[in-house]
């Protein structure tokens, strides 16, 4: 136990001294990021108040117990006054203290209600955005224009120092727009946080909840999943690009024009080489099936299945693309057939067959998903 | 003891041995036995919270998994709050509410004894779903103490042994409240009419009926899980037409009433402590009864407050919040309360008493940052951060453990007849109180950084406070060694302890207790004693 104890506090003196030495991570941060749209901006304002009251009311109370325990002491040889409880004060008290509360709150209230207000305020959005949480990944939906970015965790070799809070793929959002969110869950209860730029609300299945941002700043905004969500709850880590309203117009522009031509590939009749579905279906697995099976496809033994000499993913091809185009039931192995597209799934099960040694030579052609369909 | 004249007494003799404890009806053997298993359990819950403080020392899974995280998270809750306060509460109502009444024992005394003995079922109960996913019983119960659905129909069998246990608890908790309920109402003595009770008797009354009514709303709650788990039911499942904030309703329902039946007894232990130590009666005994009564009315209708984030209507959240903020109205009288008999009183500074005055101090901390929290568009940004788990340990370890503690101490000498080591016990009171701002004050700060509650692993952006906050929850841990040796120590022997253990116990409004000798006879109060 002392050698454990003598290793964390080695590995914790140079974490601090890296720390310390290093980037941004040098300033010790105690409170909220600095809030960049109109809301989290007033929201911040509500909390230094009556984190400001907090400490008014502390002082008080400190001051008051502190003066008794230096003052009303037997030791001292002070006699208690036995009938401090009957004079005017001790007898009315109890209607003058609800009364100093009360004001208290009602300072307190009056501003929450009107922000609340602003919470909810419900005006025209000119951007909309759909954040899925699943097990453990967002998707993003820029519903106007049809486009979708999955993000995932960041791997700590790439990742460094932002480990747990960088992603592959960010969010862009322009900025001096108003943006709508709407948040919901395909399996389990999430929440999509991100407090410089907007409050948050639970993403729950069968719900849509709405949060809106204006950001009034270009730059990265940090955030985590924060509603418990079991296993990958710490490692579903949020990142938002904010760029100006014309570069995020050429960013959405090239997302377009990328989505139209993955479609085009996917309906060309181009018969595809085992390299190239190798080198496709990697990040298809990577985006789609790692969070359970493992980037290695080792599984987690006895709650996910590893895919790595499996009978599935070595055994009849058929059974193979079945199971993941229609899902299994009663686990958590959902139905593919809809979200992926004839070539992403036959080069997700190419990969999956020749990855990691499981080397059966397969290579399965978009015409084999389309006919299995 | 005129009627030892005219019955044979012998055979209301104690048994001895294990039929003593397991047949017991004698409501101070079973407030004993209450009082073990919650010292045993709180040491279980206690080593899970090390373990966890230990995991998040350092960024990076260095002891545990995540799942096994978790499991620990959910368990060291529910132990903490079902295993550990509600019978060390319960313990001490079963000791010390006949002794204050002038009764001879609770009113149901077999009923006692299956209360108490539920409880060690439930233990095994709640120990074993957390071993049976190693032995094939599917994926942990990985959801936190709050069980919300959809992730608590996706764990194994460790789940249903959880929604078991918790049947088994509240059970026994309904028992024990009808058993106090029915006490305090019909075995009072002759003159101790409701407005001569101690405050801890009136507080374990307002404990008892609110237990009643929550207890049976989770018991519910946990059968729905049950049936969605396993008989095709969806009542919280979306794709089957259910509702998976349902659950979080009813939870809470019971969930917040529940903080409330943690802290009340407390509330009812300084009650007792702080006029004995300031020689001077409670200041505001009737408005400290009113304010009970306002805040287990208020305290029934606030619950959402816990689920701020799930997108109710607007109004909805406008009237729970203002009801939560007026919570502060009778929590502010009645801390009020304890400072004005302070005031002016002479005070000394035994361990109970030092123990009542950090509990005012560090409790009002939590009612101010609890004001905080109540707000909803701020809540939108603390809800589920360290924030709100710093909140609820300085809302629940002064206001509900360490009350307990002040009581431990306070009433050891009638218990055990002797004195604890006045020395020992200060040392302890110091230890464990600048532990426990050390582990839970930095994570104020955590949440407001941005770190998320329940995660196994944190950005080394989050790392200074995280092992400050360790470093501080592994000295709270061992703190509680000591109070383990002092209370062996105080059993096995001491300075006699007198039928009024404390100087000025018999000021302001105690009950019989010091009126029989430390400690009291086995069967106390065969005759009413009558109260002027």
């Amino acid at each position: 136990m002392s050698g454990f104890n003598r290793k964390w506090a080695v590995g914790t003196a140079a974490l601090l001294l890296l720390s310390g030495a290093g980037s941004a991570l040098a300033e010790l941060k105690y409170n909220f990021p600095e809030s960049v749209s109109p809301l989290t901006k007033d929201i911040y304002d509500i909390h230094m108040m009556t984190s400001r009251l907090a400490v008014y009311i502390m002082v008080v109370i400190i001051g008051i117990v502190g003066y008794s325990i230096f003052k009303f002491r037997k030791s001292t040889g002070y006699k208690a006054d036995q009938a401090f409880h009957e004079t005017t004060f001790g007898t009315w008290s109890w209607i003058l203290v609800p009364i100093i509360v009360l004001g208290v709150d009602l300072s307190i209230s009056g501003p929450g209600l009107k922000t609340l207000a602003d919470v909810e305020k419900n005006i025209d959005a000119e951007l909309t955005v759909k954040v899925t949480g699943s097990q453990w990944k967002w998707t993003y939906e820029y519903v106007e224009d049809g486009v979708k970015i999955i993000s995932n965790l960041l791997p700590e070799k790439e990742a460094g120092d932002k480990y747990l809070r960088e992603v592959d793929n960010p969010l862009f959002l322009p900025t001096d727009k108003r943006i709508r969110f709407l948040h919901t869950a395909t399996d389990v209860l999430h929440a999509w946080w991100v407090p410089a730029i907007a409050i948050k609300k639970d993403s729950i299945p069968g719900y849509i909840n709405e949060t809106w941002t204006f950001i009034e700043k270009e730059g990265s905004y940090y955030g985590q999943c924060a509603e418990n969500c079991g296993r990958g709850h710490a490692y579903m880590p949020i990142r938002v690009d904010a760029v100006s309203p014309e570069k995020f117009d050429t960013w959405m522009a090239a997302q377009k024009a990328a989505k139209l031509a993955a479609i085009a590939e996917a309906q060309s009749n181009k018969e595809w080489q085992l390299a190239e579905l190798m080198e496709k279906g990697e990040k298809v697995y990577n985006s789609y099936c790692a969070a359970c099976h493992q980037v290695a496809g080792t599984g987690i033994p006895g709650v996910f299945p590893a895919l790595l000499n499996s009978a599935v993913a070595k055994g009849p091809l058929d059974a193979h693309i079945d199971i993941v185009m229609k899902g299994k039931a009663g686990t958590a192995m959902s139905a593919w057939a809809a979200q992926l597209n004839d070539l992403d799934m036959a080069a997700v099960i190419t990969y999956e067959r020749n990855a990691w040694g499981n080397s059966t030579g397969d290579v399965i052609q978009p015409k084999n998903i389309k006919a299995a369909r | 003891m005129s009627t030892s004249v005219l019955h044979d007494d012998h055979h209301h003799g104690a048994p001895t041995g294990w039929q003593r404890w397991v047949y017991s009806t004698n409501h101070k053997d079973i407030g004993t036995m209450y009082l073990i298993f919650a010292l045993v359990m709180m040491f279980l819950g206690g080593a899970m919270a090390m373990l966890i403080r230990a995991e998040l020392f350092m960024p990076g899974l260095q002891l545990v998994q995540p799942d096994l995280y978790n499991n620990l998270v959910t368990n060291h809750a529910l132990i903490m709050v079902f295993g550990a306060v509600m019978p060390a509460a319960a313990g001490m109502a079963n000791w010390m509410i006949p002794l204050m009444i002038g009764a001879p024992d609770m009113a149901l005394p077999r009923m006692n004894n299956l209360s108490f003995w539920l409880l060690p079922m439930a233990a095994i109960l709640l120990v074993m779903s957390m071993l049976v996913p190693y032995m094939g019983g599917g994926a942990p119960v990985t959801t936190g103490w709050t069980l919300y659905p959809p992730l608590s129909t996706q764990a194994g069998m460790g789940m249903d042994l959880l929604i078991f246990t918790i049947h088994i608890l509240g059970i026994s908790s309904i028992m024990a409240s009808i058993n106090i309920i029915v006490t305090i109402v019909n075995m009072r003595a002759p003159g101790m009419t409701w407005f001569k009770m101690p405050i801890f008797v009136w507080s374990w009354f307002f404990t008892a009926i609110l237990l009643v009514l929550i207890m049976p709303i989770l018991a519910g709650a946990v059968t729905m899980l049950l049936f969605d788990r396993h008989f095709g039911t969806s009542f919280f499942d979306a794709a089957g037409g259910g509702d998976p904030v349902l659950f979080q309703h009813l939870f809470w329902f019971f969930g917040h009433p529940e903080v409330y039946v943690l802290l009340l007894p407390s509330i009812g232990v300084l009650g007792a402590v702080i006029p004995t130590f300031s020689r001077k009666p409670l200041f505001g005994y009737k408005s400290l009864v009113g304010g009970m009564i306002v805040l287990v009315a208020l305290g029934m209708v606030v619950w959402a407050h816990h689920q701020y984030t799930v997108g109710m209507s607007l109004a909805a959240t406008q009237y729970f919040m203002i009801g939560t903020i007026l919570i502060s109205v009778p929590i502010g009288l009645m801390l009020f309360n304890f400072i004005f008999t302070m005031w002016r009183g002479a005070m000394t500074f035994e361990t109970p008493m030092l123990f009542a005055v950090a509990i005012i101090v560090m409790f009002s901390f939590a009612g101010t940052t609890g004001v905080m929290l109540a707000v909803v568009p701020a809540d939108l940004q603390y809800h589920d951060t360290y924030f709100v788990v710093a909140h609820f340990h300085y809302a629940l370890i002064p206001g509900a453990l360490f009350g307990l503690y002040a009581g431990v101490f306070f009433w050891l000498p009638k218990w055990t007849g002797h004195m604890y080591d006045e020395k020992l016990g200060k040392i302890f009171f110091w230890w464990t109180t600048l532990s426990f701002n050390l582990t839970f004050f930095p994570q104020h700060f955590l949440g407001l950084a941005g770190m998320p509650r329940r995660i196994v692993d944190y950005n080394i952006q989050f790392t200074e406070f995280n092992v400050v906050s360790s470093v501080g929850g592994i000295l709270f841990g061992l703190s509680h060694l000591l109070f383990l040796y002092i209370i062996i120590k105080t059993v096995k022997g001491g300075e006699p302890a007198a039928a009024q253990a404390w100087e000025g116990a018999h000021i302001g409004t105690p009950g019989l207790e010091w009126t029989l000798s430390s400690p009291p006879p086995h069967h106390s109060f065969s005759v009413p004693p009558t109260v002027k």
